[in-house]
């Protein structure tokens, strides 16, 4: 039999670029060393090293640009808005911009620091942690010792958060072909409440046959892992180039001491 | 009966006591036996099944399994490692991310190596027509490559009774016709639970038919 039951074509790989060899542990405590860094990081020189090196991630991880682009669009504007409170409501010296509005110089330095920091720790993660689909992620904690129940809920969560928000569609499509729009009345919140409580239950009673599936098949509680990971030769230059911009970063901050 | 591997005698069970599922149901499963389970919506098709495994238990009566009486937890725990349950819904079945860490979990729970594991999963997946699916995602799979994945499952801890309920509920033509080709094809002793009965007729030789509570055997087609 060539093609089973109701198959479906196979589906193309989401993302291919120079990332998607490299180990996924190495990935995960790049991107945590990365903001680590980012965190500790407060001079100028050091900040820019971060974000140039979470930048070469982003180019690296191919993401495409226009998502990045949009990404970050909308998290700059959180930042432009927080500068922005800042420099108003900041200490002198201040500077004259435009008529009687001063803007503190202090809250300028610290809103754009902290855009700096946010950039890196945010490019970072996009590109070496979201570039990795959810189950090679969920592997990836695993084998570094993150507590097996986090993890496993974690690969559970990603499982069957698109089976309930299809159990969401069904029962929001139920509700629209009796005529529910959604107005701020009585109605309103009580059909919310409704199909909040039936997810809910609906939740509850497909955990409870997902966990007599498990006992089916001999479950006692123990989960094993079928994908091992192992250190090779791609993933020595993720792993240099990132201790250098550590040291780097690390040597700037402690120059400044 | 010496080859029989299941029995159930007089069970009773009930989900509200007033209206019992199961009244006083008596059967026998005998070796290579391939039984239809027939019945309405809500006679307890599913309900058997479970009562089987241990996912349920009897109000009254007993439950004989592979050699003795059943009643705990552990009892039930070899009996869910030889009689493989096939759930209506694939979806509730199928929580591993991918094909083959869900194929795997069971011979895993069975203590097998994991060098077996790998032979078991590979040997399996090809059996049902499957290789090459290892690293898909289950949960975007077609409905009729859940199911097929989710039998996989159950039948890579080698059972010795398959119990299926409603194994080919929305499923096409073309594919239900393919399932049936490939259940006549497997050796276990099966109870197969459905509606459809063209297909029932196409994969069991006789017939249960629950009513009231109790079985009736039909006899063959």
């Amino acid at each position: 039999m060539n093609r089973p039951v109701g198959a479906a074509p196979t589906a193309p790989k989401i993302f291919d670029s120079p990332l998607d060899g490299v180990d996924p542990r190495v990935r995960i405590i790049t991107a945590i060393g990365l903001s680590a860094a980012a965190v500790w990081a407060s001079r100028w020189e050091s900040l820019a090293v971060g974000l140039l090196a979470a930048i070469a991630c982003l180019l690296l991880s191919n993401i495409a640009a226009a998502t990045a682009i949009r990404r970050m669009a909308a998290l700059n504007g959180v930042f432009a808005a927080m500068t922005l409170v800042l420099a108003l409501s900041g200490d002198p010296p201040r500077w004259n911009a435009v008529g009687p509005v001063s803007l503190s110089f202090d809250g300028l330095r610290i809103g754009a620091a902290t855009a700096m920091k946010g950039n890196t720790i945010v490019l970072a993660v996009m590109a070496l942690i979201g570039s990795m689909p959810p189950v090679t992620l969920g592997h990836g904690l695993d084998h570094l010792r993150v507590p097996a129940k986090l993890s496993h809920l974690f690969l559970f969560t990603v499982r069957y958060v698109e089976v309930l928000a299809d159990e969401y569609r069904r029962l929001r499509a139920a509700m629209k072909v009796r005529g529910f729009r959604a107005r701020p009345n009585r109605h309103t919140y009580r059909s919310l409440g409704y199909l909040a409580g039936m997810m809910l239950i609906r939740a509850l009673e497909r955990s409870e046959r997902i966990e007599d599936a498990m006992k089916c098949r001999g479950f006692r509680g123990r989960f094993y892992l079928l994908d091992h990971f192992t250190l090779s030769r791609r993933d020595i230059p993720l792993a240099l180039g990132m201790a250098i911009c550590l040291g780097l970063m690390i040597a700037l901050e402690l120059q400044a001491l | 009966m010496t080859d029989a591997l299941l029995r159930f005698n007089d069970i009773r069970f009930a989900y509200d006591p007033r209206r019992p599922v199961l009244d006083g149901c008596s059967c026998s499963l005998a070796r290579g036996d391939r039984v239809a389970l027939c019945g309405d919506n809500g006679s307890g098709k599913s309900t058997l099944l479970k009562l089987t495994v241990g996912l349920l238990r009897p109000t009254e009566g007993s439950i004989w399994a592979f050699g003795r009486d059943r009643t705990s937890e552990a009892d039930f725990y070899e009996v869910r490692c030889r009689a493989g349950l096939l759930f209506q819904d694939a979806d509730d079945q199928l929580f591993c991310p991918t094909v083959a860490e869900d194929v795997a979990f069971g011979p895993f729970n069975l203590g097998k190596s994991r060098d077996e594991v790998e032979r078991i999963v590979a040997e399996t997946l090809a059996e049902l027509g499957l290789s090459g699916y290892e690293e898909r995602v289950t949960h975007k799979l077609s409905g009729g490559e859940k199911r097929l994945v989710a039998l996989a499952g159950v039948l890579a801890m080698r059972p010795d009774v398959l119990l299926l309920d409603e194994p080919a509920a929305g499923l096409d033509e073309a594919a239900v016709a393919r399932l049936a080709d490939l259940l006549n094809r497997l050796p276990q002793t099966m109870i197969v639970a459905a509606h459809d009965r063209a297909f029932l007729a196409a994969v069991t030789q006789r017939r249960w038919q629950l009513q009231q509570g109790r079985i009736a055997a039909l006899g063959g087609w």
